[in-house]
């Protein structure tokens, strides 16, 4: 059974024709080309999936297109405001090497801007890592990632995102 | 102009932009028209007898396009899959070398042994279509448990190695270990299991297989550490494509730990499928066969004893090590524990005389090969446990018995017994500096704090040494390897001086876009901007060995060095000849080539520059381009070392242990970039702290299932595992290659485990508990401190 889908994802109305069955990521990726949003799991765990769907990270391997119908996505290609300008939990990233191989890093970021937001800008070490219990990075050992989640809430707060 | 750019400095790194935008290229991001995707049935069980295949049903679903099995690979005669490394066993014989079929034919040996191919319009065809696949399997009794593997009556995993038994290996000097224990004051014995590891990079492995029927040209995108060699094994030992008729690209891989080195069964069927299907054929393992077929790590059985006078001095070791390499050898796992393991087990000390046997066995699980670290991690466990529980036994100080055992600063170059020449080290300043990073001295009154608020607070050192920068061809071949051991790189300047650096290596995380770009930039004055690091492609990159081992810098650095000395000694030809000066007055600092003592300067753009417009050059005497070829044959192994101190605390109500510090202290040589140095020691210890109190491979003993196939039930390491990490560096340069530089990648893997668990065994011993077993889970610890309570 196929049937329309039509959300807005990175600022854009976009639609399509999909499987019933059809994951939100596997329509980012396979119908949007939006490749950045990536699956490291089957038990919805991993993380390396987190979008934000109006405004809240989710794991987007975790609904099907069918329920973001309406909604508006915002991935890891859509952060930026351009290629010189990064969102701030993209620079704390990039300045505390909190990636490696890159993989889980997408999932990272949107979950940690959403984090800093949860948390209204205000965030200490345990907190930081305890809310990173849905996020698996297998190469950094986590530590500069919290430090980069650390260093963003402040940037962010000052940059107004 | 180099210096905020150039070797040593914290450098963010070249390849974050894309990583941190989405616009990274994985296997599985590549947009292949007309693309069909693979999906793999696989075996249920853990040992069974195929007696049909039916796949008439499956073939006429909705959107099948081909459906392959072992049979057919059989009759196109596709070769088995290979281990490259011949290890001879104490009888003289090589290993038993069993099949390693692509598909299973008659038999199945693990629980997601591959069955068959299923190609198909979507991945959601493929696998309804594979779902109607029928197998007839006849059950057959498994063996899971590496303890009985060899026991008489254990089922046989394959007939060409009766009884389970790959080899039988000795390492050392077995009658003069016997006469030394003999006359031991103190003797420690401790039997150790070092638990099965699954590798969890976070890509999945993926491959992609595409033919041109114009050409007759493969091309395989693989998730690979390794592309050339993985091509090498495919065209030379098992599809028998002309190997320049095969192009492998290892685009942006997402981790690999070892894992991704070696040559698969997906990967093979999938080239082999593709001028079959006509159209490109994707595969993306699930995580759920991640965790079933990516080759696993560690699991070993070992019993061990350390020999010591009364003074606490080393007088032997011996360790008798039963290996699981599960139910086929992998590219090569019969290394592993064996020549990369005993040879370890001096570790930092002087012991004089050490005897390894180690059997290597079949058993009904996925295969076993390198993980992170790779038999060094195993070694550094065996030793660095015992020399701690001979510390509490004899009532000395760990750090105190260590330091009277290590080997000397002045006896470098340094003979072990062991088969290695560590070439360089100073281990005294190293464990002292890790004692004051974790001040040591302040310990039993934090201990003394912890035991009011109702928690075991205990410390434990582990000192490594690991042999890396793999290999010298020579060397290894001479212990079976079936491969040269070195690395190629080619620099190549373009007309308007901005630089490629072509490497063998293969980045999966590594940052060498940025390490091996600030090498050319120090090297030849080179803005960091200008440089750009190309690899993972057997089309453009010169052939290479790819990236394990802790090898890239030590080895494929040491070519990116000599590919620059070449440029370098053109340059200064071209300089020479437009100064008109002598080639042997021209020096070269700071990317500019100047004849002493005068004002004279060419820079090296300029050189370049006339090099490609040769028109006032020396043409009679020097080729035009500035495009040089190296390869490097490292002249011994690297010999990294540290230290590691954990502490951890212990709640006895629930078994739960806590790391409240880590301290690691290293010797890496010279440092590239600290920032990225870091990161690799981070990473290494979680992976290793992870082996110690988390992470755990488990086989059901009865049905062979893999009871630990999925994130929900294997246990990786979280953020809140952890607190932050305290780092620290010594160095001693290595004095064989050029940038004086040893290896990080592995090094906090192999460490952490023996710190972790001395930490838990030392937190446990004042009430009473000798022996906990790792993973050390709140579960193993309870029931250690609770006894059957």
């Amino acid at each position: 059974m196929t049937i329309n889908v039509a959300m807005t994802v990175n600022g854009k109305a976009v639609s399509g024709r999909v499987e019933a069955r059809t994951l939100l990521v596997q329509f980012l990726r396979e119908h949007l080309g939006l490749t950045g949003t990536h699956v490291g799991c089957d038990t919805s765990q991993c993380g390396a999936c987190v979008v934000h769907l109006d405004g809240k990270s989710i794991k987007s391997c975790t609904i099907l297109a069918v329920q973001a119908e309406g909604g508006k996505v915002t991935t890891i290609e859509g952060l930026a405001e351009s290629a010189d300008k990064l969102h701030p939990m993209q620079e704390a990233f990039r300045e505390n090497h909190a990636l490696q191989c890159g993989f889980c890093t997408p999932g990272m970021v949107m979950s940690a801007i959403d984090m800093v937001k949860r948390n209204n800008y205000q965030l200490d070490e345990a907190t930081v890592r305890r809310e990173l219990e849905g996020n698996l990075c297998r190469c950094t050992g986590y530590h500069n990632i919290v430090k980069a989640i650390l260093a963003a809430a402040p940037a962010m707060k000052a940059a107004g995102v | 102009m180099t210096a905020e750019t150039g070797i040593g400095a914290r450098v963010k790194r070249k390849e974050d932009q894309r990583f941190l935008t989405g616009t990274g290229r994985y296997v599985d991001d590549l947009p292949l028209a007309r693309a069909t995707y693979a999906y793999f049935l696989r075996s249920p069980h853990a040992h069974a007898k195929i007696k049909s295949i039916d796949t008439g049903a499956a073939k006429a679903m909705p959107g099948v396009v081909e459906i392959f099995t072992g049979a057919d690979m059989a009759a196109a005669k596709v070769g088995g899959l290979i281990c490259g490394w011949v290890v001879k066993g104490k009888d003289g014989e090589p290993h038993k070398a069993p099949p390693h079929p692509v598909l299973a034919v008659d038999t199945v040996r693990y629980v997601g042994d591959p069955v068959a191919l299923v190609v198909a319009n979507s991945l959601a065809d493929a696998r309804d279509a594979a779902e109607a696949i029928k197998v007839d399997y006849d059950v057959k009794p498994s063996n899971v448990e590496l303890g009985k593997a060899l026991a008489k009556g254990t089922p046989e995993v394959h007939a060409e190695a009766p009884g389970n038994l790959i080899y039988d290996w000795e390492l050392g000097q077995k009658a003069e270990v016997e006469a030394a224990f003999a006359k031991a004051a103190h003797v420690t014995k401790l039997d150790f299991v070092n638990n099965r590891l699954i590798p969890n990079a976070m890509e999945p492995r993926a491959a992609a297989a595409d033919y041109d029927k114009g050409t007759g040209n493969y091309t395989l995108w693989s998730t690979s550490q390794n592309p050339h060699v993985l091509r090498l094994i495919l065209s030379a030992f098992v599809l028998g494509i002309p190997e320049h008729k095969l192009r492998v690209i290892a685009p942006d891989v997402g981790g690999g730990f070892g894992s991704k080195i070696f040559c698969y069964n997906e990967e093979t069927a999938l080239t082999w499928a593709a001028p079959k299907v006509g159209r490109p054929i994707k595969w993306t393992a699930e995580r759920t066969e991640s965790f079933m077929s990516d080759a696993h790590g560690r699991d070993h059985l070992s019993h061990a004893e350390l020999a010591l006078d009364k003074d606490g001095k080393f007088l032997a070791l011996r360790v008798d090590t039963t290996a699981n390499l599960g139910a086929y050898l992998s590219t090569f796992a019969t290394a592993v524990p064996s020549y990369l393991y005993a040879t370890l087990l001096a570790g930092q000390y002087t012991t004089p005389l050490i005897y390894a046997n180690v059997k290597a066995v079949l058993t009904h699980t996925a295969p076993v090969d390198a993980y992170r670290g790779a038999g060094r991690p195993e070694a550094t466990f065996v030793v660095e446990t015992l020399v701690e529980a001979a510390a509490k036994e004899m009532k000395i100080d760990p750090a105190v018995l260590r330091g009277k055992n290590f080997v000397p600063h002045d006896a470098f170059p340094y003979q072990t017994p062991v088969a290695f020449v560590y070439d360089s080290g100073n281990y005294q300043p190293i464990i002292d500096e890790a004692m004051k990073i974790a001040d040591y001295k302040g310990f039993e009154s934090r201990r003394a704090e912890a035991k009011k608020r109702g928690k075991l607070r205990g410390i434990g050192f582990s000192s490594y040494i690991e042999a890396c920068g793999i290999a010298p061809s020579q060397a290894v071949g001479a212990l079976g390897a079936g491969v040269g051991l070195w690395e190629s790189a080619q620099i190549k300047f373009n007309p308007t001086g901005n630089v490629q650096i072509l490497t063998g290596s293969h980045s999966h995380g590594q940052s060498h876009e940025t390490t091996f770009a600030q090498i050319v930039s120090t090297k030849l004055g080179v803005p960091i901007e200008n440089i750009e690091v190309i690899h993972g492609d057997t089309a453009t990159t010169p052939f290479g060995m790819g990236t394990y081992g802790s090898r890239s810098l030590a080895v494929g650095g040491s070519a990116i060095v000599k590919a620059a000395d070449k440029i370098i000694a053109k340059g200064k030809k071209i300089a020479a000849h437009i100064m008109e000066a002598s080639a042997e007055d021209v020096v070269f600092e700071n990317g500019t080539f100047k004849v002493a003592g005068t004002d004279k300067a060419v820079p090296l753009a300029q050189a370049v520059f006339a090099a490609y417009v040769p028109q006032n050059y020396p043409l009679q005497e020097l080729e035009p381009g500035m495009d040089e070829n190296a390869f490097y044959d490292p002249a011994n192994f690297v010999f990294p070392s540290g230290t590691q101190i954990c502490e951890v605390e212990i709640d006895p109500d629930t078994g739960m242990t806590e790391i409240v510090n880590f301290t690691a202290v290293d010797d890496f040589g010279n440092i590239i970039n600290p920032m990225i140095v870091e990161g690799q020691v981070h990473g290494g210890i979680v992976q290793g702290v992870g082996q110690a109190l988390l992470e755990n491979a488990v086989y059901d003993a009865e049905t062979g299932q893999l009871l630990s196939g999925s994130y929900n039930d294997y246990t990786m390491p979280r953020a809140d595992n952890f607190p932050s990490f305290k780092t620290g560096y010594k160095v001693t340069p290595c004095p064989h290659n050029p940038l004086g530089v040893k290896g990080c990648g592995e090094a906090g893997a192999i460490a952490a485990p023996a710190a972790v668990m001395n930490a838990v065994h030392d937190a446990v011993a004042p009430i009473g508990v000798k022996h906990v077993p790792m993973p050390a889970t709140p579960l193993t610890v309870w029931q250690a401190i609770h006894g059957g309570k």
